[in-house]
Protein backbone atom coordinates (compact mmCIF):
# COMPACT_ATOMS: atom_id res chain seq x y z
CA UNK A 1 0.00 0.00 0.00
CA UNK A 2 2.90 2.63 0.57
CA UNK A 3 4.44 2.76 -2.96
CA UNK A 4 6.08 6.56 -2.89
CA UNK A 5 4.00 8.23 -4.73
CA UNK A 6 4.00 11.36 -2.83
CA UNK A 7 7.28 12.04 -4.48
CA UNK A 8 6.74 12.96 -7.69
CA UNK A 9 3.50 14.63 -6.05
CA UNK A 10 5.79 16.75 -3.40
CA UNK A 11 8.40 17.79 -6.58
CA UNK A 12 4.89 18.69 -8.61
CA UNK A 13 4.03 20.64 -5.75
CA UNK A 14 7.45 22.76 -4.78
CA UNK A 15 7.42 23.27 -8.93
CA UNK A 16 3.95 25.03 -8.72
CA UNK A 17 4.84 27.12 -5.47
CA UNK A 18 7.95 28.64 -7.22
CA UNK A 19 6.27 28.92 -10.06
CA UNK A 20 3.47 31.01 -8.45
CA UNK A 21 6.21 33.15 -6.48
CA UNK A 22 8.48 33.89 -9.91
CA UNK A 23 5.80 34.56 -12.14
CA UNK A 24 5.57 37.68 -13.51
CA UNK A 25 1.90 38.53 -13.59
CA UNK A 26 -1.04 38.09 -11.60
CA UNK A 27 -3.60 36.41 -13.09
CA UNK A 28 -1.27 33.75 -13.80
CA UNK A 29 0.28 33.79 -10.32
CA UNK A 30 -3.19 33.25 -9.82
CA UNK A 31 -4.23 30.24 -12.38
CA UNK A 32 -0.34 28.46 -11.25
CA UNK A 33 -2.03 28.44 -7.43
CA UNK A 34 -4.83 26.99 -8.10
CA UNK A 35 -2.91 24.08 -9.76
CA UNK A 36 -0.84 24.18 -6.31
CA UNK A 37 -3.46 24.03 -4.09
CA UNK A 38 -4.72 21.03 -6.48
CA UNK A 39 -1.32 19.21 -5.90
CA UNK A 40 -2.30 19.72 -1.97
CA UNK A 41 -5.18 17.67 -2.73
CA UNK A 42 -3.47 15.22 -4.39
CA UNK A 43 -0.94 14.87 -1.31
CA UNK A 44 -3.99 14.61 1.11
CA UNK A 45 -5.95 12.35 -0.97
CA UNK A 46 -2.98 9.84 -0.95
CA UNK A 47 -2.32 10.03 2.24
CA UNK A 48 -5.88 8.91 3.14
CA UNK A 49 -7.01 12.25 4.22
CA UNK A 50 -10.38 12.36 1.78
CA UNK A 51 -12.25 14.74 3.41
CA UNK A 52 -9.54 17.13 3.79
CA UNK A 53 -8.69 16.29 -0.02
CA UNK A 54 -12.51 16.97 -0.68
CA UNK A 55 -12.16 20.66 0.90
CA UNK A 56 -9.00 21.36 -0.74
CA UNK A 57 -10.00 20.70 -4.24
CA UNK A 58 -13.23 22.39 -3.96
CA UNK A 59 -12.24 25.31 -1.90
CA UNK A 60 -8.68 26.04 -2.52
CA UNK A 61 -8.49 25.13 -6.39
CA UNK A 62 -12.20 25.84 -7.34
CA UNK A 63 -13.03 29.02 -5.28
CA UNK A 64 -10.25 30.46 -3.98
CA UNK A 65 -8.91 30.84 -8.07
CA UNK A 66 -12.64 32.84 -8.68
CA UNK A 67 -11.99 34.79 -5.11
CA UNK A 68 -8.73 36.13 -6.49
CA UNK A 69 -9.93 36.52 -10.22
CA UNK A 70 -12.81 38.91 -8.53
CA UNK A 71 -10.41 40.48 -6.16
CA UNK A 72 -8.37 41.59 -9.10
CA UNK A 73 -11.60 42.12 -11.32
CA UNK A 74 -12.74 44.51 -8.60
CA UNK A 75 -9.28 46.45 -7.43
CA UNK A 76 -6.66 45.53 -9.58
CA UNK A 77 -5.57 48.58 -12.42
CA UNK A 78 -5.66 47.02 -16.09
CA UNK A 79 -1.90 46.28 -16.10
CA UNK A 80 -1.14 43.14 -13.65
CA UNK A 81 2.15 42.74 -14.14
CA UNK A 82 4.20 42.27 -10.69
CA UNK A 83 7.39 44.73 -9.88
CA UNK A 84 8.71 43.37 -7.12
CA UNK A 85 11.50 45.17 -5.04
CA UNK A 86 14.63 42.97 -4.51
CA UNK A 87 14.15 40.95 -0.95
CA UNK A 88 16.54 41.81 1.54
CA UNK A 89 20.01 39.79 2.62
CA UNK A 90 18.43 39.16 6.04
CA UNK A 91 15.38 37.34 4.47
CA UNK A 92 17.55 35.33 1.60
CA UNK A 93 19.76 34.26 4.81
CA UNK A 94 17.35 33.85 7.08
CA UNK A 95 14.26 31.75 5.58
CA UNK A 96 16.07 28.40 4.61
CA UNK A 97 17.96 28.60 7.57
CA UNK A 98 14.57 28.75 9.41
CA UNK A 99 13.61 26.00 6.73
CA UNK A 100 16.16 23.66 8.10
CA UNK A 101 15.58 24.46 11.06
CA UNK A 102 11.90 23.15 10.60
CA UNK A 103 13.36 19.97 8.76
CA UNK A 104 15.65 19.11 11.48
CA UNK A 105 12.67 19.16 13.98
CA UNK A 106 10.74 17.49 11.56
CA UNK A 107 12.83 14.45 11.42
CA UNK A 108 11.73 14.16 14.98
CA UNK A 109 8.26 12.94 14.15
CA UNK A 110 6.96 9.54 14.07
CA UNK A 111 6.54 8.30 10.73
CA UNK A 112 2.87 7.98 8.77
CA UNK A 113 0.57 5.90 10.11
CA UNK A 114 2.76 4.92 12.98
CA UNK A 115 0.88 3.07 15.49
CA UNK A 116 2.78 3.33 18.10
CA UNK A 117 2.63 7.01 17.76
CA UNK A 118 1.00 9.21 20.53
CA UNK A 119 -1.82 10.61 18.23
CA UNK A 120 -3.16 7.18 17.38
CA UNK A 121 -2.10 5.70 21.10
CA UNK A 122 -3.84 8.89 23.55
CA UNK A 123 -7.57 9.23 22.60
CA UNK A 124 -7.84 8.08 19.16
CA UNK A 125 -8.49 3.91 20.44
CA UNK A 126 -11.60 5.93 22.88
CA UNK A 127 -12.97 7.58 19.80
CA UNK A 128 -12.80 4.70 17.29
CA UNK A 129 -13.74 2.34 20.17
CA UNK A 130 -17.06 4.47 21.74
CA UNK A 131 -17.89 6.68 18.98
CA UNK A 132 -20.81 4.29 17.61
CA UNK A 133 -22.03 3.65 20.99
CA UNK A 134 -22.45 7.05 22.34
CA UNK A 135 -23.49 8.67 18.96
CA UNK A 136 -25.34 5.44 16.94
CA UNK A 137 -23.15 7.85 13.31
CA UNK A 138 -21.31 5.10 11.40
CA UNK A 139 -18.68 7.67 10.45
CA UNK A 140 -16.06 8.26 13.01
CA UNK A 141 -15.35 11.93 11.38
CA UNK A 142 -18.89 12.57 11.62
CA UNK A 143 -19.52 11.80 14.87
CA UNK A 144 -16.27 13.66 16.04
CA UNK A 145 -17.58 16.63 14.42
CA UNK A 146 -21.31 16.55 14.91
CA UNK A 147 -21.74 15.31 18.52
CA UNK A 148 -18.17 15.58 20.51
CA UNK A 149 -17.44 18.96 18.85
CA UNK A 150 -20.41 20.28 18.04
CA UNK A 151 -19.87 23.25 19.76
CA UNK A 152 -16.80 24.08 17.92
CA UNK A 153 -18.65 23.39 14.68
CA UNK A 154 -21.46 25.96 15.09
CA UNK A 155 -19.44 28.43 15.89
CA UNK A 156 -17.22 27.70 12.49
CA UNK A 157 -20.39 27.65 10.37
CA UNK A 158 -21.21 31.02 12.26
CA UNK A 159 -17.67 31.84 11.17
CA UNK A 160 -18.44 30.51 7.42
CA UNK A 161 -21.64 32.04 7.27
CA UNK A 162 -20.19 35.58 8.26
CA UNK A 163 -17.73 35.69 5.48
CA UNK A 164 -19.93 34.67 2.88
CA UNK A 165 -22.21 37.48 3.98
CA UNK A 166 -19.18 39.55 3.67
CA UNK A 167 -18.09 38.40 0.04
CA UNK A 168 -21.72 38.59 -1.15
CA UNK A 169 -21.70 42.47 0.39
CA UNK A 170 -18.67 42.98 -1.59
CA UNK A 171 -19.12 41.11 -4.77
CA UNK A 172 -22.70 42.16 -5.29
CA UNK A 173 -23.45 44.28 -8.22
CA UNK A 174 -24.12 47.94 -7.22
CA UNK A 175 -28.00 48.59 -7.72
CA UNK A 176 -28.23 51.20 -10.96
CA UNK B 1 1.68 -2.97 -9.44
CA UNK B 2 -0.27 -1.80 -12.87
CA UNK B 3 -1.90 1.06 -10.88
CA UNK B 4 1.57 2.26 -9.61
CA UNK B 5 2.50 2.27 -12.93
CA UNK B 6 -0.99 4.32 -14.70
CA UNK B 7 -0.25 6.36 -11.19
CA UNK B 8 3.02 7.71 -12.70
CA UNK B 9 1.86 7.86 -16.39
CA UNK B 10 -0.70 10.21 -15.32
CA UNK B 11 2.00 12.19 -13.12
CA UNK B 12 4.22 12.27 -16.30
CA UNK B 13 1.62 13.67 -18.31
CA UNK B 14 0.42 16.02 -15.99
CA UNK B 15 4.49 17.32 -15.77
CA UNK B 16 3.79 17.82 -19.38
CA UNK B 17 0.95 20.41 -19.19
CA UNK B 18 2.49 21.95 -16.18
CA UNK B 19 5.32 23.15 -18.28
CA UNK B 20 2.91 25.05 -20.16
CA UNK B 21 1.03 26.44 -17.26
CA UNK B 22 4.35 27.74 -15.52
CA UNK B 23 5.89 28.58 -18.79
CA UNK B 24 3.33 29.71 -20.86
CA UNK B 25 4.27 32.54 -22.99
CA UNK B 26 0.26 33.68 -23.19
CA UNK B 27 -2.35 34.02 -20.80
CA UNK B 28 -4.63 31.69 -23.15
CA UNK B 29 -1.61 28.82 -22.68
CA UNK B 30 -1.69 28.67 -18.77
CA UNK B 31 -5.77 28.52 -19.04
CA UNK B 32 -5.09 25.70 -21.30
CA UNK B 33 -2.56 23.92 -19.75
CA UNK B 34 -4.81 24.50 -16.38
CA UNK B 35 -7.84 22.86 -18.01
CA UNK B 36 -5.62 19.46 -18.98
CA UNK B 37 -4.60 19.15 -15.87
CA UNK B 38 -7.54 19.47 -14.37
CA UNK B 39 -8.81 16.81 -16.49
CA UNK B 40 -5.76 14.36 -15.81
CA UNK B 41 -6.36 15.51 -12.06
CA UNK B 42 -9.79 13.82 -12.51
CA UNK B 43 -9.01 10.30 -13.34
CA UNK B 44 -5.87 10.64 -11.06
CA UNK B 45 -8.45 11.02 -8.36
CA UNK B 46 -10.02 7.91 -9.43
CA UNK B 47 -6.96 6.03 -9.54
CA UNK B 48 -6.13 6.96 -6.29
CA UNK B 49 -9.65 5.93 -4.93
CA UNK B 50 -8.98 2.34 -6.60
CA UNK B 51 -5.52 2.01 -5.04
CA UNK B 52 -7.08 2.72 -1.72
CA UNK B 53 -10.30 0.51 -2.51
CA UNK B 54 -12.33 3.74 -1.77
CA UNK B 55 -13.80 4.45 -4.62
CA UNK B 56 -17.53 5.91 -3.73
CA UNK B 57 -15.07 8.65 -1.87
CA UNK B 58 -13.13 9.56 -4.35
CA UNK B 59 -15.59 9.98 -7.18
CA UNK B 60 -17.25 12.29 -5.17
CA UNK B 61 -13.84 14.30 -4.29
CA UNK B 62 -13.05 14.43 -8.54
CA UNK B 63 -16.91 14.91 -9.62
CA UNK B 64 -16.65 18.20 -7.10
CA UNK B 65 -13.45 19.15 -8.07
CA UNK B 66 -14.53 18.38 -12.16
CA UNK B 67 -17.56 21.08 -11.53
CA UNK B 68 -15.96 23.48 -10.00
CA UNK B 69 -12.88 23.38 -11.70
CA UNK B 70 -15.56 24.63 -14.70
CA UNK B 71 -16.36 27.49 -12.86
CA UNK B 72 -13.18 28.58 -12.52
CA UNK B 73 -12.60 28.44 -16.08
CA UNK B 74 -15.25 30.24 -16.67
CA UNK B 75 -14.55 32.77 -14.24
CA UNK B 76 -11.36 32.95 -16.28
CA UNK B 77 -12.96 33.18 -19.39
CA UNK B 78 -15.46 36.19 -18.26
CA UNK B 79 -12.22 38.04 -16.49
CA UNK B 80 -10.90 37.96 -19.83
CA UNK B 81 -14.05 38.90 -21.81
CA UNK B 82 -14.40 42.10 -20.25
CA UNK B 83 -10.79 42.99 -19.32
CA UNK B 84 -10.15 42.10 -23.07
CA UNK B 85 -6.44 41.63 -22.79
CA UNK B 86 -4.56 38.58 -23.64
Amino acid sequence: MTYSFELPLLVLLILTAGGAILVKDLISAVLILGSYSFFLALIWAWLGAADVAFVEAVVGAGLATVFFLLTLFRTAPDDTRIRRPRPPVVVVVALPLLGMLLLYAASDLPSFGDPASPASTHVSPHYLENSVADTLTPNVVTSVLMDYRALDTLIETVVVFTSGIACWLLLRRDPE
Amino acid sequence: MSLLLVLNVIAVLIVMYLYRVVRGPTLYDRVLGLNGISTKAIILLIVIGTVYERVDMFVDISTGYALLNLIGTLAIAKYLEQRGRP
